[in-house]
């Protein structure tokens, strides 16, 4: 088995572009991602793209072809569907590819494009993560089953709003030196707390906006960098993913994300280390109350203990363990598709310091990802290390 | 959505689920483990016994969360705000709208029994599964 190395990372701002086509914004972050790499188009022998509503949202399907095109490769090109975890099980594919020696360097990462829609339909094509009988029908949207989890949560284990303002205020503080968020500006708590609801207990600033976005990242055997002198410095040292039952109803515990246990396990075995030894992570924020879970699920918080993490600011930029240094979904933005590329596209930069925030961090040595799909029926953990 | 979109697909086992429910005869799948799941199933998804017996739902359930959702997609959108709970019956938990309370969060309390039912969605008349409370709390 051959050790994987993240060569190149590209991403688009973040934001509203509803004059640009998912194939173009796709094209950019790949063209960034081969740049950053130095590492010859030609030579890519797979592409693993990740996608999640572009048939609604661009009349396209059989998008892998496009992207493939897109991007200059001409190569086996597949697209991975997991819902907001579509780009982290595309690069876990590629990490997978390339560690069982079937291709030397893979192209991963994803595209979403949603504001060229309106709100409401957008609302309807992100309920169709949940299941459509026994959830949509029943009038549950995305922020309405996270709101589900957060009561069930703050009666589980206590916790308030203003704890998840706290969230959001970190998160958008993290944002404002990333030139590729979408939202730049300072949040306060009060801020947050005031803003109008979108599915109580969760109000505006609970909530991820609606993004246009892709995520590229070039993805090399050791072997590979080695040969070719390409500086790949950043490690991919484990990979796990989990599955739930679909409807949060069906769960075990409503205010737990097991999928996300499973996943964190399986990556932590396999790169053959313990949640102690994090210190930097990018976790799936799309909702305050997903943070929080995810920093359980993750092994960095004991159950019932997450809520406090950003209040009490131990998740915080200047904190013990920072999370979400990129601004997170909360306010860098969340192109669905792309947004699983993008957390190890900003992951790689903290750990080799050429990010904005990597000061932060300029001792880290593990950083964790975490990428959810749903209300984490699906989950992708990713453990990312530095290797030179 | 568009007026002329296409009539949604018929749903074999759901829709007769929700007819029963409607006829106050709901039920859940239940393998011999006592797993419980709901229609349309071929096997239990805990465990993938292949006998499902089907035992009729409690009269009423236990709330054991909820939401009041302000922003909702165009099949609800004069719905809006409504709440939404998750309640126990048993083997199974159902999900499904809070009628017959004002939307808020204090509208219910986890732990509350409420009665379940069908009910129109406001927006488009299409059939709905609802809670409504009841006195024995
Ligand atoms: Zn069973």
């Amino acid at each position: 088995m051959t050790d994987v190395r993240v060569a190149g990372v590209g991403l688009t701002r973040f934001g509203s572009h509803p004059d640009r086509t998912g194939r173009d914004l796709f094209a950019t972050a790949a063209l960034r991602a081969f740049e950053d790499a130095g590492v010859p188009r030609e030579d890519v022998e797979e592409l693993n793209y990740g996608n999640f509503m572009g048939a609604l949202a661009e009349h396209q399907g059989h998008q892998a072809p496009l992207m493939a095109e897109a991007a200059g490769v001409n190569c086996p090109a597949t697209r991975y569907e997991e819902a907001c975890a579509s780009a982290g099980v595309a690069v876990r594919e590629a990490v997978r590819t390339v560690r069982a020696g079937e291709a030397d360097v893979a192209l991963a990462g994803g595209m979403e494009r949603m504001t060229n829609l309106p709100t409401d339909e957008v609302t309807e094509g992100l309920a169709i993560a949940a299941d459509d009988l026994f959830e949509v029908r029943a009038g549950v949207t995305f922020p309405g089953a996270y709101a589900l989890m957060a009561t069930a949560y703050f009666d589980a284990y206590g916790g308030s709003r203003e704890d998840l303002a706290h969230v959001a205020a970190k998160n958008h503080a993290n944002a404002v030196p990333n030139e590729y968020a979408q939202y730049r500006e300072e949040v306060s708590v009060e801020e947050a707390l005031e803003a109008p609801p979108v599915a109580e207990p969760l109000h505006l600033y609970d909530a991820c906006p609606i993004t246009d976005g892709a995520s590229a990242l070039v993805i090399v055997s050791e072997e590979y960098a080695a040969e070719n002198d390409v500086d790949a410095p950043v490690a991919v040292t484990g990979t796990g993913q989990g599955t739930d039952r679909m409807a949060l109803a069906d769960r075990d515990h409503l205010a737990r994300t097991p999928a996300a246990d499973d996943a964190a396990d399986a990556a932590y075995a396999d790169a053959g280390i313990g949640p102690d030894e994090v210190d930097v992570a990018e976790v799936h924020d799309c909702f305050t109350i997903a943070e929080v879970l995810a920093l359980e699920s993750l092994g960095l918080f004991e159950p019932g203990e997450g809520i406090g993490a950003a209040h009490d600011g131990i998740t915080t930029a200047d904190g013990d363990l920072p999370v979400n240094l990129s601004g997170g979904l909360k306010a860098k933005g969340h192109p669905v598709g792309a947004t699983g590329g993008s957390q190890i596209a900003e992951l790689t930069r903290l750990l080799r310091g050429d990010h904005p925030n990597s000061e932060h961090v300029a001792d880290a040595e593990v950083g964790v990802a975490h990428n959810a799909g749903g209300t984490v029926a699906s989950a992708v953990v990713h453990v990312l290390e530095v290797a030179e | 959505m568009s007026d002329d979109a296409p009539a949604p697909a018929d749903n074999a086992g759901y829709d007769e689920w929700l007819d029963a429910l409607a006829d106050g005869e709901g039920y859940a799948l239940v393998c011999p483990d006592g797993h419980g799941s709901l229609p349309p199933r071929r096997v239990c998804p805990e465990c993938g016994a292949a006998a499902l017996a089907e035992e009729p739902l409690a009269e009423t359930g236990s709330v054991e969360t909820h939401s009041v959702v302000h922003v909702a997609g165009p099949r609800f959108a004069d719905d809006t705000p409504y709440a939404n709970a998750i309640v126990d019956f048993g083997p199974v938990r159902l999900t499904g709208v809070l009628r017959g309370v004002e939307p808020g969060t204090d509208a219910v309390a986890i732990g509350d029994r409420v009665a379940v039912g069908v009910e129109e969605r406001d927006t488009d008349g299409e059939p709905l599964v609802a809670f409504r409370p009841t006195d024995g709390k």
